[in-house]
Formats: structure tokens, sequence, C-alpha cells
């Protein structure tokens, strides 16, 4: 039987997270490359069967939006790791942790004395004219301050071998249940590489989520529900999921009901009071009465609970400004303002197309940039520059020129690789990664990650809505 | 328990009882077509009245030839209650309440759905194996009924769950035995040509009773079969043992074991005394299918009223 073979494999052109630029092999990788080499291509692509498979009967399925077939698909998990070094690791922790803090702070700021508005470091017109702004939750603060409590950053490494952030994604991230269930195919795929690598566990990372949660009330053993759109929710798998490994109730904005400011949940004994709703919906449709009026996904009255604080939701709304892609270009400002240090973790350049000079910069130079709208995500609304045609360059500057506040624009990133099975052979994608921090009594970062592939040949688009695929990211102990 | 939940997991196990009494109809009038004499015309039709959906096979074939007839209670799509359908609907509601089932009931309920599935997309409906299909499907469902046993706590999701299996298998036997016996005995007044034998022998293997009632009765008459399968305390399939189990469970959820204290519980336990008394010559003389009507019209009754007392709570108030 052919063994495995490496000697053909192109890590040119991009930073490849197994091999050096002369095809040598990076100590993080080098005892899960040995174990690969004794292996038949055979033997492997027998294993990646067998994992779609066991993806299958765990139900681990997502539905497509916009797709009216309904089809059901698995977020494909490629079995060949991404592996990270411990010292590799520990840089990154420190950075998110201090990324995260310094957001926080930001939050609060912004909904109560505005005092990083005041002293001009970001302009007000950026912050009020965000769409994920919310006027009403002005001079209001969430228990224990902490306003993201779950962050799903997406960081992503370039050429120079430098991890950047590219979104720090602070209202309902997802895809956490997938590093989760990643990580127990995995240990299935190649159980004796745990133990000889030495990889960090995720497995607690729903039991510390729990004890976020419960951090944030007084109430003695609290009701905690995960408040979910539903079963034709994408992340549905996730929702239930997660309610489950915590012990949490699994509602529907239908299942609930706000009375005198208090809400419950409507059991098959009556009333029972909810103290702490992890909500898998956005801001936008958690309440009729005050946000989105057609929303048959929320709860009327369930915004006024909250505000009084008879409920506690998480994230609490109102993050979502600082997703917005404009407000991330002055983190690096607003990091040094509230803790007076520099980034850790480097932004990626990023073009405001809301100033004149960056707007004519991005302009002249669409063909080189990656344009993205400022309140759009998961790949869609977006230009890559070098991959477009002149017409699609075109209609982006007319949408630039018409809306300038709605877009921005980032050089082209050549994102790092790792090998990946590909027709039965072992060619380097395109991949990024989503590490989860949880912020409780402190920041904590779980010690693992999604990372994203993008399967296609040349692509860098690693969304699953979009063709992408997923990897267990491996930390190791040293 | 969340009302809803509740309700989800109360259909769920409708669904699974009903695709599994599906499977063993059909696996056993297969069976029974082959063994046939020349000049027998096989009983297809019977079935599909059984299920209570021939004015939906009528409306989509002219005729009821075994393959149309299996086509439709195992595969069509257009059937709500195809065996298809009720397997999609299970694993639906499963999905719906994950946090109310264990990894070992939902990764089964899939595996299921996956057989069923594949089973549509490979045509097995003309494939020479249908009986080894049924039998993987009954065996799946078999097979999640133990897991539920052994993995699921007896709390309220569970109490709802059996609620839904056993009315939903008191209403498939009362059905099968309405068919059946009626059919059989306009043929003769007693059991005894060869025929016959086959035919009786089938209705009792339809809801998995033949062994059990050998054990008890033995030998083969109309009465003792239909007292068997209506009034027989201890065969787990019996109209009255249905009724004795779902009482337990809504004594349990109810808190109160002696008179009631919701509708479901009253209805139910009227029913249960009403069989608990009845004596077989009685239904007999005074008419096998006016009786058994009168019962799934009453287990309709028992299932809307376990709605209203559970599932849609009165928010008036």
């Amino acid at each position: 039987m052919p063994k495995l073979d490496f000697s053909a494999y192109d890590s040119k052109g991009y930073y490849d997270e197994m091999f050096d630029e002369n095809n040598v092999v990076r100590p993080n990788y080098k005892l899960f490359l040995e174990r690969l080499e004794n292996m038949s291509i055979k033997k492997l692509t027998s294993l990646q069967h067998s994992t779609d498979r066991a993806q299958l009967s765990l139900g681990m399925t997502f539905n497509v939006y916009n797709d009216n077939e309904g089809i059901e698909r698995i977020l494909h998990l490629d079995i060949i790791p991404r592996i990270i070094a411990n010292k590799e690791w520990n840089h990154l922790e420190k950075g998110l942790q201090q990324r995260i803090k310094a957001l926080n702070l930001f939050i609060q700021d912004i909904y109560n004395d505005q005092k990083v508005l005041k002293d001009k470091i970001i302009p007000k017109e950026m912050i009020f004219s965000s769409l994920s702004y919310l006027k009403e939750l002005e001079g209001f603060k969430p228990p224990k301050d902490i306003w993201c409590h779950i962050t799903g950053s997406d960081l992503i490494k370039g050429g120079d071998g430098q991890y950047y952030v590219l979104e720090d994604n602070l209202r309902c991230p997802s895809g956490v249940s997938y590093m989760l269930e990643n990580r127990e195919i995995l240990k299935r795929t190649f159980p004796e590489l745990f133990e000889t690598l030495g990889v960090k566990p995720v497995y607690n990372y729903t039991h510390i989520l729990r004890d976020t949660l419960e951090h944030l009330t007084d109430v003695e053993q609290p009701t905690i529900v995960v408040l979910t759109p539903g079963i034709y929710n994408s992340a549905y798998f996730e929702h239930s999921y997660l309610a489950q490994q915590m012990g949490a109730e699994l509602v529907e904005g239908r299942d609930l009901i706000v009375k005198n400011d208090i809400v419950y949940m409507i059991t098959t004994n009556g009333l029972q009071r909810v103290d702490v709703i992890y909500r898998r919906v956005d801001d936008d449709f958690i309440d009729p009465e005050v946000f989105n009026k057609k929303s048959l996904l929320g709860t009327p009255g369930l915004f006024r609970a909250y505000l009084k604080g008879n409920v506690v939701l998480v994230n609490a709304p109102g993050t979502g400004v600082v997703d917005d892609k404009a407000v991330y270009a002055y983190v690096p400002r607003i990091i040094k303002y509230y803790l007076g240090e520099d980034m850790i973790l480097p932004n990626v350049k990023t073009y405001i197309c809301d100033e004149e000079q960056d707007r004519k910069y991005v302009i002249e130079n669409i063909h080189n940039l990656v344009v993205k709208q400022t309140d759009a995500s998961g790949g869609y609304g977006m230009l890559i520059g070098p991959k477009s045609t002149k017409a699609e360059q075109q209609e982006f500057i007319v949408k630039i020129k018409h809306n300038p506040r709605n877009y921005i624009a980032q050089p082209m990133i050549n994102l790092s690789r790792v090998p990946t099975i590909a027709d039965n052979t072992i060619e380097g994608r395109h991949v990024d990664l989503r590490p989860y921090a949880l912020y409780g009594d402190d920041i904590k970062i779980i010690p693992g990650a999604l990372t994203r592939v993008a399967l296609k040949k040349g692509s860098i688009v690693v969304n699953s809505s979009q063709g992408g695929g997923s990897k267990d990211t491996w930390v190791l102990n040293s | 328990m969340l009302g809803r939940v509740a309700n989800t997991i109360y259909w769920m196990n409708r669904y699974l009882e009903r695709a599994e009494n599906y499977a063993r109809f059909m696996d056993v009038n297969y069976n029974l077509s082959l063994e046939l004499p020349p000049n027998e015309k096989e009983q297809w039709k019977p079935l599909v009245v059984i299920t209570g959906d021939w004015e939906t096979y009528e409306s989509l074939n002219d005729s009821a030839e075994k393959d149309k007839v299996i086509y439709f209670l195992a595969f069509d799509g257009q059937n709500p209650n195809s065996i298809l359908n009720c397997i999609t609907n299970a694993r639906e509601n499963a999905r719906a309440v994950r946090t109310e089932i264990t990894k070992e009931v939902w990764e089964q309920i899939n595996a299921l759905y996956y057989l069923v599935k594949d089973g549509v997309e490979n045509k097995h409906h003309i494939d020479k194996n249908l009986r080894g299909f049924f039998t993987e499907i009954k065996n799946g469902c078999q097979l999640l009924y133990g897991m539920y046993d052994a993995t699921i706590s007896r709390n309220e999701g569970w109490n709802f769950g059996k609620l839904g299996q056993v009315l939903e298998r008191a209403d498939k036997t009362s059905r099968v035995l309405d068919a059946k016996y009626h059919f059989l005995l306009g043929s003769a007044k007693q059991v005894g040509s060869s025929l016959d034998l086959i035919q009786w022998a089938a209705l009792l293997k339809s809801v998995s009773a033949y062994d059990m009632y050998r054990k008890k009765h033995g030998k083969l008459t109309s009465s003792n079969i239909a007292e068997f399968l209506i009034l027989d305390t201890e065969f787990p399939r019996s109209i009255l043992a249905c009724l004795i189990r779902a009482d337990q469970s809504l004594v349990a959820l109810s808190g109160r074991s002696v008179g009631f204290s919701n509708t479901a519980q009253k209805q139910l336990g009227v029913l249960k005394s009403q069989l608990e008394y009845a004596d077989i010559n009685d239904i007999i003389s005074a008419g096998m299918h006016e009786y058994l009507d009168d019962i799934q019209r009453k287990l309709n009754d028992i299932s809307s009223a376990i709605y209203e007392s559970f599932f849609a709570v009165d928010l008036s108030h």
C-alpha cells in the first residue's frame, strides 16, 4: 500500500501552518506528520468518510438560508487538524482578553457617559448612525457591567505568519458546537495522537458557559433558558446542543410571556419565572413592541423586563455597534483610550469610505482591495477586488459613492493554509480561526477554536453558507 | 416543562408507534399474500381502511393493488400518515425537543429517518427485499423504545411520551380488529377452514399478539381473539392494557390517583372502567363494529382533552 507522500506538497506563496517555505515540517506538526506518513491515502479517505457518517448520525446538520429545497447539509469536517503551538496560543489569549476588556468598556461608555465621543476618539456620527446602536439603552448598565459575555472573534494569519483580528462578533457568535463536536469526532479518528501530542481539552466550555450565565443573577438555582428562533434556523443544532449540554431549557419566543415586566415560560404546570436568557435571536427580533414590529420570533415586553432588571439577556442588546465594520477600524484607538496599552493583536488595515481621503484611495485601488458592507456578515455584501470583474467593481464604486457610511475596504490578506484532503490527494486550503471567549468573573479564552476552511481550491471565502468547511483546532500543552 | 415541548414529545411518540404499526401490518399482509390459494383474491383494501385514510387513498389511486397500497402506506409523501411522513415528523419533533431526550434516542431516531429516506430514494417498494425493509423499520422502532426505556428518566416528559404511545397503540389495535373481524366473520361464523385459520392468525400477528394469545387460549376462536385484543389486562397491546398504562401516566401527571383533576383524566377513567367491567359476549351481541367505533371516538376525545388540559395553557387568567 503506497504511503502518503508530501514531497510534492505546495507550500509556496502563502503561509502554510504545517510546512515552512522549504517544505520542512514545523515543530507543532512534527508528530502528527509522522503518523500521517505511516498511512495510505486510502486509509485516510476511509477515516474521512466515517467522519461524514458520524456527523450525519449526530444530526449536526444545518439548513442553508434561501434554499427552497430545505436541504440539510453537514458542515464538512476535514480530519487534518489545525495545530497551534502553546506559545502562539498564549499570545492569542492575551490579545483577545485585552481586546474584549476594552470593547466591553467602550460599549458601557457609549450608552452612558459617552466620554470616548466627547474626547473625539471616535466621531459620534459614526456611532449614532450605526443601525445597531440602540438609543433605548442610553443610561442603562447591565448586571456586573458585562455586555459581551460570549465572543467569537474571527482571526486570520497573513503571509507574515502574524495573526490579525478580522471581525469581533459580539452579537450572537455561532459555531462553538462545531468546535466541541469536531473534537469528539477527531478523538475517535486519531485516539492515540491526543495522548502523544498533549492537546488541551475544550469539553468544559459548556460548564464555564453555565457558570458565566449564573454569575449574572443573585437568584439561587436560577432558571436559565436558551432562546432559539426554532428548528428552521440554520444554527438550531447548536442552540439545542448548548441548551442540552448546559441543562437549560430550550425555548422559542412563543414559549415566553411577560406579565408585570417579569418574564415567564409557559409550562404544563402554569407559568414559571425565567432569570437568564441566552438568546440566539438578534436584537432586532427579540421584542416586537420595541424593535421589528413584524417579528414572530420574539416576546412582547421582553425588552421592558430587561431594562427593569427583571431578566438578564446574554449577550446584552446593543453590542452590535462594535460589529459595525466602520467602528472596527477604531478598535486600536479604543484599546489605547481605555487601557492605555498598545494593541496586542493587530487589526487588518481598514479604509473608511465615509472619510474622504480613504474613499478616494478605495475607489482608485478597488481592484486590489476587499470591500465590505459595514452591517453585513456571513460573507455576503462584499467584493473581492482581485477576483472581481470591471463591471462588479463599477457597481461597488456606485454603491460607495451613494452611501459611503455603509462601506469599508481592506487590503487582500493571503490567508494561511492548512493541508486538507481533496479528491484522493492533500492540498493546502485557506483557513481562518474563531476562538471563543466567555466573560464572567474574568475573561476566559477556551483553548481551541473553530477553524473554518475554504474547501474550493484558491478560494478565501470560509463561510459555511458559501462552501466552507471546518477543522478541529488543537492547542498543544507545550 | 414547556407546554409546547410536552405536546411535541406526545406526538413524537404517537408518530413512532404509528410507523411501527404500519410496518407490521404490511409485513403480515405481504406474508399472507404469499400463501393464499391461487383463486383467492389478495386483500389490500382493508389495510388502508384500518388506517382511516381510505378517502385520501381513493383520491390518489383508482384501484387497491398491492404495490399501490404499499407505496401509499409506506412511502407516499401525499399521505400524511405514511411511514415516511411519520418518521420524518417524529424526527422533526425530536429535534424540537432535543433537550428532553438522550443522545442515544436522538441518534436512533435520526438513523431511522435515514433508513426510510434512503428506502424511498432506492425504491424499496419495488425491490424484492420489501419484507427485510419492513423488519428493519420495526426493529428500528423497537430499538428506540428500548433506548427510551433504558435512558430516559421517568419524568413529566416520559409520561407524556408514554401517553402518546399507548393511546396510539390502543387506537391501532381497535382499528385492526374492527376491519379484520368484520371481514372474516362475513365469510364464516366459526373459525374452521384452513383459509380462515391463516387469516385469523394474521390478525393476531398484525398486532404481535400471536404467541401470547396461543399461550393463553391455545385454540383460535373469534370471541377469544376479540377478548384478548380488547379486554386482556396482561397483553401490552390490548386496548384495556393500553388504557391502564395511560392511566398510570395521567395519575403521575395530575397528581391524583382517586377521581380526577382534569377532563383528560376523567374521560380516560370512564373508558377504562367501561372496559374493565365489559363482557366479550355482550360486546359481540351488541355489535363489534359499533363498540370499537365508540372506543375510537372516545380515544380521540381523550387526546383532545390532554391537549386542553396540559398543552394549551389558558393565559386569560
